[in-house]
């Protein structure tokens, strides 16, 4: 039911959205989050940002976690697009769009899913600022974000 | 045996290969092992595993902790810190 995929090229958030909910009359609530490359990180200014992502298994985690959260909540459609390559501000990174007869369910989904996207999905980025490039930190706040999910629920794998 | 280890990002920078095939030595059990024995091999390694606790590790895709066991792993990899999203 879900898809999942990888690419180079940007995406259209609103066809995603559209295509899940065609042709269906079950579902009352859709959540779109798109992340976007910005212009700012912690003080200083960000030119381009590059994903770099390991093949295979970038897949085969966000599957897992989309299983995980089919689990939880009860979903009527799920689909994540997470991007690779260079991307400026304002470009696309990421999408996540949830579906589900309510709100709640929708919501906590596609949190579930961009908080472990942060911390567990095989993706780095690489910032370019001002002629240099640097790999971007993990956050404190992201780990602490993905492990309010632990206290919920069954861990899956080691960290 | 040999298993295919995959670095990515600073480690893959460091390490200055995406990938290769090694033999392993005989008495290496677990990640931890593999990696102290790969700190070993020259000042690329030395350098990606300078501060092991921060280097993630997956066995055949999935995430693993120091202490797994490398087992039939048919490839290894070695990353920082995921920052996707």
């Amino acid at each position: 039911m879900a898809t999942i995929r990888l690419q180079r090229e940007d995406f259209d958030a609103a066809a995603e959205a559209a295509k899940l909910t065609r042709g269906r009359s079950d579902i009352g609530a859709v959540v779109t989050f798109a992340g976007v490359c910005r212009d700012h990180e912690a003080g200083h200014g960000v030119a381009a940002l590059t994903l770099e992502h390991y093949p295979g298994m970038a897949e085969e985690e966000i599957a897992r976690h989309v299983a995980e959260a089919e689990k939880r909540w009860p979903l009527l459609g799920v689909t994540v697009i997470h991007r690779y390559g260079r991307m400026v501000p304002g470009d696309n990174i990421v999408l996540v769009v949830t579906c589900s007869a309510h709100r709640a369910a929708a919501f906590a989904a596609a949190e579930f899913l961009m908080d472990y996207l942060k911390t567990r999905a095989p993706f780095w980025k690489q910032e370019e600022r001002a002629g240099a490039t640097a790999w971007v930190d993990p956050k404190d706040t992201d780990d602490a974000a993905a492990e309010r999910w632990e206290q919920t629920g069954r861990r899956d794998a080691a960290e | 045996m040999s298993v295919t280890l995959r670095y990515f990002a600073w480690v893959r920078e460091r390490i200055g290969k995406t990938e290769e095939v090694v033999e392993l030595p005989a008495g290496l059990r677990t990640v931890g092992d593999l990696v102290a024995w790969l700190a070993g091999r020259g000042e690329e390694y030395a350098h990606a595993f300078e501060n092991p606790k921060v280097v993630r590790a997956a066995i055949d895709r999935t995430h693993v902790r120091p202490d797994a066991a490398i087992g039939q792993a048919r490839e290894i990899a070695f990353f920082p810190p995921m920052t996707g999203g």
